[in-house]
C-alpha cells in the first residue's frame, strides 16, 4: 500500500469516525462520554492523511529533487508513487495489514449494524450481580408512575426485596426478547465501555403482559412490583417480574443502552 | 530475489495484500533504521501496464464496488447472529480509535521530540532497576492497552532496554487510574479487588521484565522498518510516524477486533456455567475467557463483576490476564515486534499472569 492510498484509508476512517460521532450513531456501540475523545481521535485521523497526501503531493511535485532526496535519505519515508518500485523492499510488506482498516470504514459508513438486541440477550445471561447490591436503595423518584432504568428496576426487585418499589407505580424502557420458557420479557442491555462488553438485564413480564410483538420492538411498560421471581437459564441468576398494567409500543430510544 | 522478482510476486497479488506475518519474515537490515539502500540511485522505475495499477486504484475499485453492491452485501448480513458479529467488530474498532490514536501520537512525540538522552537520564542505569521504575511508570497513562503497544515499540527504539519497555507494557494498561476505579466501581462491595488487581498487575510486570533479561534474546524483537525519522524535519517526521503507527497498530487491531467478535457471539455463556463449579477449572476457563474476549482493560472489571458465578480469586485472574494477553494485544504484539517474540512472550505472560493472580488472589481474597 503506498503513501497516497494509506492518505485515503486513514482519511476515510477519520471521516468515517467524525460522522459516527457528531451523529447518534456512536451510541449504538460507545458510552455517550467517549464522543469528544472520539471527535478529536476523528480529527486528527484527518489531519495525519492530509499531511501525508501533502507531503507526497509537495514532493511529487518537484520530482527532480525528490529523486535526490531518495538518494540521499535512503528508501526510508519515500516509497514512491506507486507500489511497483520496490528497490529495496522492506517498507512495503508491514503497511499491507494497513488494509484492513477498510473493514472498520466500510463498517461505520456502508453496514451501520445496529445496537445489540434480542439476539445478544438471548446468549447472554441477565447481568445482575450480588457484587453491585447496594445497602440502602434510596426512595424512588417523583412521578406516577415513576422513571426508572431496567437496571434500576431489577436491582430494587431482587436485592431490595423490592421495599422500595412498594405501592408505586413505575414505567420501564425496554425492548421485547422471548424469554426461555417463549413469553415475551423485558430486555435492556447495559454497557460499560462498549457493546462488546454489553450485557443484558431481563424482566419478566406478568399481568397484561404484551403479546405477539416481535422480537427487539421497543416498549414503554407501566406496572408495579410482582414478588414473582424466575431464573435465567444461561447464568441461573435470578430474574425478576413486573406485574404489567399498560404498555405501548414506542420508537427506539437515543441512547439504546442503559 | 531481484527487485523484479518481488515486484512481480507483489502484482499477481494485488487483493491478497493483508500478509500480517510478512514484517517478521524481514531480514533485519529492515528494522536497525540505519541499514537504507547505500546511497546509490534507484533502480529506474519501470512503466510497464501492471505498474500502473497502484494500490489507489484498487483502493478505488474496491470502493466503488463496496457501494455498488451495497444492498446484497446489507441483505448478507441480517442474520442475527452476523449482525451481532458486526456490531461488536465495529463497536471495538470505535472504542479503541482514542485509544490507538493517542497511543499512537504519543509515541511520535517520543520518537520524534524526545531526545534519546532524557530516557537515559530518567530510567536507572540498571535495567533490572529500571523494570520496577518503567512498571510503576505504567500508573500514569492512562488508556488502554492499545495505545501502550506503539508506546512500547518507540520507547525500544529509543534506547530504552527492552526489559524495561515490555515491563512498561504490561504494567500500564492493567494498573492506571482508571482502569482501578472502574474496579472499583464495578465491585463495590469488594475493594480489596482493586488491591489484588493493582498488586498482581505489578507483580507480574516486574516478573516478566526480569525474565526478559535473563532469558530474553534481542533478536527475537523485530520492530518493524520505521520511516527513518532523523533525516526528516521534525514536522515530518511526527506525521510519518504517525501515519506508519495507525496503518500498522490499526491493521493489528482489524484482526483483533474480528476475533473478538467472533468469539463474542459463537461462544455462548451457558458453557461458562459447568465451568464455574470446580475451583481449578474455573480459573482456566475464566483465564482463557480473558485471552478471548479481548476487552478493553477499562471495561473488564464490569463484565468480571457480572461472572458472579465464579470465585473472586478466578476473576482476579480474568483481571490481570485481561489487559497483558488478549487477542488484539497478540496480534498487535507479533505486527509491532514480530512473531518471534509475541509467540514467546505471550504464552510466557499468560503462565506467569495466571500464577501470581491466583497467589495473591489466595492471601487477599
Amino acid at each position: 500500500m503506498n503513501k497516497q492510498a494509506q492518505g485515503v484509508v486513514l482519511l476515510l476512517l477519520g471521516g468515517a469516525v467524525v460522522r459516527a460521532s457528531v451523529t447518534d450513531m456512536y451510541l449504538r456501540y460507545v458510552k455517550e462520554a467517549l464522543q469528544p475523545f472520539l471527535i478529536v481521535a476523528g480529527l486528527l485521523l484527518i489531519a495525519a492523511a492530509v499531511m501525508t497526501l501533502w507531503h507526497d503531493l509537495r514532493r511529487r511535485s518537484s520530482p527532480a529533487p525528490a529523486v535526490g532526496v531518495h538518494a540521499g535519505h535512503g528508501h526510508a519515508v519515500d516509497d514512491g508513487p506507486g507500489d511497483a518500485d520496490d528497490g529495496h523492499g522492506h517498507a512495503h510488506h508491514e503497511p499491507r495489514v494497513g488494509w484492513l482498516l477498510i473493514l472498520p470504514v466500510l463498517g461505520l459508513l456502508l453496514v451501520a449494524p445496529p445496537a445489540l438486541g434480542s439476539y445478544a440477550v438471548a446468549q447472554a445471561g441477565t447481568a445482575l450481580s450480588s457484587e453491585q447490591a447496594s445497602s440502602d436503595y434510596p426512595p424512588l423518584p417523583d412521578g406516577d408512575p415513576a422513571e426508572i432504568s431496567v437496571l434500576d428496576y431489577a436491582s430494587r426487585a431482587i436485592f431490595d426485596e423490592g421495599r422500595s418499589l412498594d405501592g408505586r407505580n413505575v414505567r420501564l424502557t425496554g425492548f421485547v426478547t422471548d424469554g426461555p420458557d417463549g413469553e415475551p420479557m423485558l430486555a435492556r442491555i447495559v454497557l460499560s465501555c462498549c457493546a462488546a462488553d454489553g450485557r443484558p438485564i431481563k424482566v419478566g413480564m406478568d399481568g397484561s403482559a404484551p403479546t405477539g410483538l416481535p422480537a427487539d420492538t421497543w416498549i414503554e411498560v407501566v406496572g408495579r412490583y410482582s414478588d414473582r421471581i424466575g431464573t435465567d437459564p444461561v447464568n441461573g441468576a435470578s430474574i425478576p417480574y413486573l406485574a404489567v398494567e399498560s404498555w405501548q409500543q414506542i420508537d427506539a430510544p437515543r441512547q439504546q443502552y442503559e | 530475489m531481484t527487485a523484479a522478482d518481488r515486484t512481480a510476486t507483489r502484482r499477481t497479488r494485488p487483493g491478497d495484500d493483508i500478509d500480517w506475518a510478512a514484517p517478521a519474515d524481514d531480514d533485519l537490515s529492515g528494522s536497525g533504521g540505519a541499514a537504507g539502500p547505500p546511497g546509490g540511485p534507484r533502480p529506474p522505475r519501470r512503466r510497464l501496464f501492471g505498474d500502473r495499477i497502484g494500490s489507489v486504484e484498487v483502493l478505488a475499485f474496491l470502493l466503488i464496488g463496496l457501494v455498488i453492491f451495497r444492498e446484497p452485501l446489507a441483505n448478507l448480513i441480517s442474520d442475527p447472529r452476523l449482525q451481532t458479529w458486526t456490531t461488536v467488530f465495529v463497536s471495538v474498532m470505535v472504542q479503541a480509535m482514542p485509544f490507538l490514536v493517542f497511543g499512537v501520537v504519543l509515541s511520535a512525540v517520543i520518537a520524534v521530540f524526545v531526545p534519546r538522552s532524557f530516557w537515559a537520564k530518567a530510567l536507572p542505569k540498571h535495567p533490572a532497576l529500571a523494570v520496577p521504575v518503567a512498571s510503576a511508570a505504567g500508573v500514569v497513562l492512562p488508556g488502554c492497552e492499545c495505545g501502550s503497544v506503539p508506546i512500547a515499540g518507540s520507547l525500544i527504539r529509543r534506547g530504552v532496554a527492552p526489559a524495561a519497555a515490555l515491563a512498561f507494557l504490561l504494567a500500564a494498561p492493567a494498573i492506571n487510574p482508571i482502569v482501578l476505579v472502574a474496579t472499583a466501581v464495578a465491585f463495590p462491595n469488594n475493594p480489596e479487588m482493586v488491591v489484588g488487581r493493582g498488586v498482581a498487575s505489578l507483580l507480574v510486570a516486574v516478573v516478566m521484565g526480569w525474565l526478559w533479561l535473563r532469558l530474553g534474546r534481542t533478536d527475537w524483537i523485530r520492530l518493524p522498518h520505521r520511516p527513518d525519522l532523523d533525516d526528516l524535519s521534525r514536522a515530518r517526521a511526527f506525521w510519518a510516524a504517525v501515519r506508519h503507527d495507525i496503518m500498522h497498530a490499526g491493521g493489528f487491531l482489524v484482526i483483533g477486533a474480528m476475533a473478538a467478535a467472533s468469539i463474542n457471539v459463537l461462544v455462548p455463556e451457558r458453557w461458562l456455567q459447568t465451568l464455574a463449579d470446580n475451583p481449578v477449572l474455573s480459573i482456566l476457563a475464566l483465564a482463557v475467557l480473558a485471552v478471548l474476549l479481548s476487552i478493553c482493560s477499562e471495561a473488564d472489571a464490569f463484565v468480571a463483576a457480572s461472572l458472579s458465578q465464579f470465585s473472586l480469586t478466578s476473576r482476579l485472574v480474568f483481571l490481570v490476564v485481561g489487559p497483558m494477553v488478549d487477542l488484539k494485544l497478540v496480534s498487535m504484539q507479533a505486527g509491532t515486534f514480530g512473531r518471534r517474540f509475541a509467540y514467546r512472550f505471550a504464552p510466557a505472560t499468560f503462565l506467569i499472569a495466571v500464577v501470581v493472580a491466583v497467589a495473591v488472589g489466595t492471601v487477599l481474597l
